[in-house]
């Protein structure tokens, strides 16, 4: 677990290469799903320039993946890639808890932790 | 009862949904209801998720009812291995699409709130999991698990709200599990939002016994049992306990069973025990108590009835072997399947366990007699009190089942007679009561029938004898000192004998003098008769011989007569002979 959290803050302290794969779960077309989507393009534009990769998944349309993702909330956003994997419930509206969920912020996430 | 409940009403009764649990549709009345959710709570280790597995197993497989399992704290696999401990063979079910069950996994550690969600993703699954398999029921086992794993509680409450909400649309029979909260049914008081029926499970250790409990405590539109039911689990699943003794309606059989003693049937009237009818024999230590109970189980099984001996105290084969000593050979009834001896000691389980296993026993055995020797050890497992209100509860399971029970009780010394110390007497019918009876150095066995409902009885104490034989009671001599046993009574049987024969000794002499006596005055009538005959005889030669003289007077006279008529020829004396009769 130290090692694997070590890697991580490698990663979330820039390796400019490294691709950032998320993916974010939603049903339908409901006022909160499309505010998530919004909130997560405009904070990876923002953090994660030309280095990131959403796959917006709707569970209307496939709902097995809900069992298989271990989806309960909704919306339910997914960080695949890089390790560790992460998982942030909600529109994304918070954007400071947003970020340090998704590790983009160092200092607040031994706050929060 | 349904007569009872408005029979205008029973078109819009609550439907139910038959748990298949033993005992527990009759406690509700016919289960949970259906279409509704159910909440079922209590602490841990109570046994909330059997409870809820078991509704679903028995609703797939007894009722056509397939099932989802939505688990929080266990995967399916987990699931499947507690259950088959049970006889459930949940992966089988699965395969055969007649239950899904699904592995919620929530981690506060991985998950972030950051705005703003609703639990669409466990609605989803939930629809899809009800889809699969054409579910008609649902468990969520434990959905305060959520609560864990969400900090937003304000969203979690109204969407538990709106997920029973959409649980009743769906129209499913729904099973909620919740974790005991202090002062409250559940930790997160989502009792508010399940209204239709609460039924709280309870697992207390008392004096190192534990006890489940179930009770229902709520239950909206129906009547329903509000007492606290043991219940247990077991290789069979769950078993709850109902209380039949609400209604005294056991039928009364007038056939008469015998005892197996001869002797005591006579002094039940003849005939021996009521059918159906709870019998105790109680008495101190070394009384013969387990002996007339053996009896009783042979006679039983002699009639070719099966016989159930629940024994506290002696293993099957120690029972067997004292019984052989005494001549009651158990062995070939055991051999036959017709008598089970089920020993166990009393504090092996609780005391419902106790229950229950009798419950099993008669379900599988069905036996006509159950002996339960002795009650007094289940103290041991229980409250004095917890141990009437089970006897209570066995002694109307069994009346109900119009099976003869026969409970045999050990009395602490220095307590008085006529009383148990489970108190249970009030619900006896037949009470034997077996005695020691110290007398003359000796200490011998007295019984008596200290009660039997609806028969004549004796009211006599007899002696009894355990011989190599059986049983045997004797009469006992009440003489200036009481009542006589023992090598007392047989010196009083000797001496009665002595007095007996004196008697008949004497009788035969005065026959013998009578006869003497009857001969002597024959003899003498005889000789009085011939004597008699000899002066009879006397005075008819001497009546004869004064005939005769006075006809050879007459003669003479005639002749003298004549003599004169021939010498006067005178009229005068002519005329005389002729005035005489020819």
């Amino acid at each position: 677990m130290s090692s694997k959290t070590a890697k991580s803050s490698k990663a979330d302290k820039g390796d400019p290469e490294e691709m950032w794969d998320l993916r974010l779960y939603t049903a339908g077309q409901t006022p909160k799903s499309m505010a998530a989507i919004k909130n997560l393009k405009r904070i990876c534009e923002q953090h994660l320039p030309g280095r990131y990769n959403i796959e917006v998944i709707d569970l209307m349309a496939n709902p097995r993946l809900a069992k298989d993702d271990q989806i309960v909330a909704i919306p339910t956003l997914v960080r695949k890639l890089p390790d560790p994997l992460r998982r942030i419930v909600g529109d994304l509206s918070d954007e400071a808890r947003t970020l340090v969920g998704l590790q983009l912020r160092r200092h607040q996430e031994s706050e929060s932790a | 009862m349904d007569r009872a409940s408005h029979p205008q009403l029973k078109g819009a009764a609550l439907e139910k949904a038959p748990t298949g649990i033993a005992g527990l549709d009759e406690i509700t009345g016919g289960g949970l209801p259906r279409g509704r959710p159910t909440l079922i709570c209590g602490s841990a280790g109570c046994g909330k998720t059997l409870f809820g597995m078991e509704f679903l197993v028995r609703g797939a497989t007894e009722f056509g009812e397939p099932g989802v399992f939505i688990a929080f704290e266990e995967t399916a696999h987990e699931l499947g291995q507690n259950v088959r401990s049970l006889g459930f063979d949940l992966e089988k079910l699965i395969a055969k699409n007649k239950i899904a069950v699904d592995y919620v996994h929530i981690e506060r550690s991985e998950i972030a709130e950051t705005g703003d969600f609703d639990l669409e993703g466990l609605f989803v699954r939930l629809n899809m999991a009800i889809d699969a398999v054409g579910a008609k029921r649902v468990v969520l086992d434990t959905i305060e698990t959520l609560f864990g794993g969400f900090s937003n509680t304000l969203i979690l409450r109204s969407e538990l709200k709106r997920l029973f909400r959409w649980l009743k649309d769906k129209g499913v029979t729904a099973i909620i599990t919740g974790e005991r909260g202090d002062g409250r049914l559940t930790r997160q008081g989502i009792e508010e939002y399940v209204s239709d029926c609460v039924i709280l499970l309870d697992h207390r250790v008392t004096e190192q016994l534990s006890t489940r409990r179930l009770r229902v405590v709520k239950y909206r539109g129906t009547t329903h049992g509000t007492n606290e039911y043991p219940f247990l689990i077991d290789e069979n699943g769950i078993s709850v306990l109902p209380v039949t003794s609400l209604a005294l309606n056991h039928p009364a059989s007038a056939e008469r069973i015998p005892s197996g003693v001869p002797g005591l049937d006579a002094m039940l009237g003849g005939d021996g025990f009521y059918r159906g009818s709870s019998i105790l024999i109680s008495g101190t230590a070394g009384t013969g108590k387990t002996s007339l109970a053996a009896h009783f189980a042979h006679a039983t099984c002699a009639r070719g009835e099966r016989c159930l001996y629940l024994a506290f105290e002696e293993s099957p084969a120690q029972l067997a072997r004292n019984m052989r000593s005494i001549g009651v050979d158990i062995e070939p009834w055991l051999k036959k399947g017709l008598l089970r001896i089920e020993a166990s000691r009393p504090s092996l389980h609780g005391l419902e366990m106790h229950l229950a296993r009798v419950h099993k026993q008669v379900a599988e055995f069905d036996p006509k007699v159950v002996i339960v020797d002795p009650i007094s050890n289940l103290v041991t497992a229980g409250s004095e009190l917890d141990t009437q209100a089970m006897l209570l509860r066995l002694i109307d399971f069994l009346k109900g089942h119009g099976i003869t029970a026969m409970f045999v009780n050990l009395t602490s010394g220095g307590g008085s007679w006529e009383k148990t110390d489970i108190g249970v007497s009030s619900l006896i019918d037949t009470w034997i009561l077996l005695r020691d009876i110290e007398l003359g150095g000796e200490r011998n066995r007295g019984l008596y029938v200290l009660k039997s409902r609806g028969m004549k009885h004796s009211n006599q104490i007899r002696e009894f004898l355990i011989t190599s034989k059986g049983i045997q009671l004797e009469e006992v001599y009440i003489g200036p000192e009481g009542v006589l046993t023992g090598s007392m009574r047989a010196a009083q049987e000797a001496r009665e004998k002595a007095a007996d024969i004196e008697r008949r000794q004497h009788a035969e002499r005065k026959q013998r003098e009578l006869t003497m006596r009857r001969a002597a005055l024959e003899a003498q009538i005889k000789a009085l008769q011939a004597e008699f005959a000899a002066a009879e005889d006397e005075a008819k030669v001497s009546l004869a011989e004064s005939a005769a003289r006075e006809q050879t007077i007459e003669s003479e006279r005639e002749r003298a007569a004549e003599r004169r008529a021939s010498t006067a020829r005178t009229p005068a004396p002519r005329q005389t002979t002729k005035g005489k009769p020819k």
